[in-house]
């Protein structure tokens, strides 16, 4: 019991003093554009009613599983393919390099010329970016996979589909997962600027609104509701991570006992 | 009759880079069905090469290997491996339940007969408790009894051991041993384990055959005339044990010199010392 309050006290105790600096700091502000604290959780359930959950914080959300899910099928299928053969990584390599420097918010306006200023632009826009993380990440893992494995598949008869499923993209999952970690923050960002440049909802597109009319404590409002999604999503991700590689960690827990 | 594997003319060369190095010479050998042959080899003479050209796990440069009369051109169905390095060969994001598994998957065999394989592959090796643990929660040596397991579950007809027990320490190593003695006489199965360990080999073998150094030849065949009942305590004492260990011993030691016998075949070489 005293361990679990102990471990609340950790988790709340710095977020609890940064509040707390910001609502004291805030509270005597007369500057239109840092608003106190107290105006801005005042105006809070009055700006993200039930009525704008569901036309604006909802289509972003479908818009960024779509684009991280695209990314996430693509980036682990071109990564698997061009991590098990070396001549194809050596064609793909050089233009993945490029391709990955170049920053994704400035593919909006071309995006926007030919998948035009609906949802399908946002969800490529976002999984453009988030595709490179992973994609880069699987290749390392695919390449990664222990030589000693690969022979006992093979002396085993473990081929194809299932070499696939049950070595290949499991030993991967650890590099898989960082991957989708990162792309999940990229596609976060992405979707705030793919709704801000030509949009009518979406969560980013409200802050922009907010900000034009002078709205200032409303469109402080928006930028706690990202956060809070943020925090949210990287929470459910964590679970999902916390049971899909529970044998890597696991593993390495056990590998450092023993040194 | 013919022998289940036989092994004629293994030649393997790996060339790369300029350098071309040849690991395995010339290697003839039989194994009986029922049969447990150990091939023991100075450090570095190509045992693990030629263990991989058995198994179809590498393409030999010439020379062929056959398994119940059928040449063998990739990893053959009829084949189990046991590697040495345990801890990389078991997939470490399944259960010990699911590792014995998995090739079965790849054979046509029900449900039911694939729990029923596994169940008994654990029990003989002594897991039963273990088959819903990780592989990683184990003992190095319990982690190798997981690998015989699978192995074992497979129903090979022909058991490769690749130094198997190289990694383990010496007790673990014995209760091993004897393991593999008694899965051996139990099953009637047919075994091809390779060691370093001249001790080993001629404890664990019915035959022992001894490889020259790289590039690889065979040494000699030895018939091992141990009683079939055997035991850490009392076989390796036993005067005939020592008189075995010294031979092989010896020819290990003018293989490193290199002074292989080559004026006699070597396949009609499987001959026993003279008792002293």
């Amino acid at each position: 019991m005293t361990r679990v309050l102990l471990r609340l006290f950790f988790v709340l105790a710095l977020p609890a003093v940064l509040v707390a600096v910001w609502w004291t700091a805030s509270s005597g502000s007369t500057d239109p554009f840092w608003p106190p604290l107290r105006t801005i959780l005042k105006t809070f359930p009055d700006v993200w009613t039930a009525d704008r959950l569901r036309t604006d914080v909802r289509p972003s959300i479908v818009r960024l599983l779509a684009g991280f899910a695209t990314a996430a099928v693509v980036g682990v299928a071109l990564g698997t393919v061009i991590g098990s053969y070396r001549r194809v990584r050596a064609l793909c390599e050089p233009v993945l390099e490029f391709l990955r420097a170049v920053p994704p918010p400035v593919l909006v306006p071309v995006i926007m010329l030919f998948a035009g200023i609906g949802d399908t632009m946002k969800i490529v826009v976002i999984a453009s970016g988030c595709v490179w993380p992973i994609l880069l990440n699987t290749v390392e893992g695919v390449r990664a996979v222990d030589s000693v494995m690969l022979e006992t598949a093979r002396s085993y008869g473990i081929t194809g589909v299932a070499r696939l499923r049950s070595l290949v993209l499991r030993s991967a999952s650890p590099q898989i997962f960082a991957g989708l970690r990162q792309a999940l923050s990229i596609g976060i960002i992405l979707m705030v600027i793919s709704e801000m440049f030509a949009a009518s909802n979406g969560i980013g597109f409200t802050v922009v609104q907010f900000q034009r009319s002078f709205a200032i404590p409303d469109m402080w409002t928006g930028i706690l509701v990202l956060g809070l999604l943020g925090f949210l999503l990287s929470v459910v991700f964590q679970l999902v991570e916390r049971r899909v590689l529970g044998w890597y960690h696991g593993l390495r827990a056990s590998t450092r006992r023993s040194q | 009759m013919h022998a289940l594997l036989v092994v004629s003319g293994l030649k393997k060369v790996y060339e790369g880079s300029g350098r071309r190095v040849e690991a395995v010479r010339d290697l003839t050998f039989t194994v009986e069905a029922g049969e447990l042959v150990c091939l023991v080899g100075p450090s570095g003479c190509g045992k693990t090469t030629l263990l991989k050209c058995v198994g179809g796990l590498l393409a030999p440069t010439a020379g062929q290997v056959q398994l119940a009369g059928k040449p063998v051109s990739g990893p053959p169905p009829g084949m189990a491996f046991v590697f040495q390095e345990y801890g990389r060969s078991l997939f470490p994001w399944m259960r010990v339940g699911e590792n014995v598994e998995l090739p079965l998957k790849q054979k046509d065999l029900g449900k039911a007969r694939r729990k029923e394989l596994v169940a008994d592959a654990l029990e003989s090796v002594g897991l039963s408790d273990a088959a819903g643990a990780y592989p990683w929660q184990l003992s190095g040596g319990m982690q190798q009894r997981v690998a015989i397991a699978r192995a074992l579950a497979y129903e090979p007809d022909v058991l490769l051991m690749d130094e198997p027990f190289a990694a383990v320490d010496a007790q673990t190593r014995a209760d091993l041993e004897d393991l593999v003695r008694r899965l051996w006489r139990e099953r009637g199965m047919t075994i091809l384990f390779v060691t370093h360990d001249i001790d080993e080999a001629v404890y664990l073998g019915e035959r022992v055959v001894v490889l020259s150094a790289s590039p690889t030849v065979v040494q000699e065949q030895l018939k091992v005339d141990l009683p079939d009942e055997r035991d850490q305590l009392h076989t390796r004492v036993a005067p005939r044990f020592a008189e075995l260990r010294t031979h092989v011993y010896e020819q290990i030691q003018a293989a490193k010199r290199g002074t292989p016998q080559d004026a006699v075949p070597s396949d009609v070489r499987t001959d026993t010392p003279p008792p002293r």
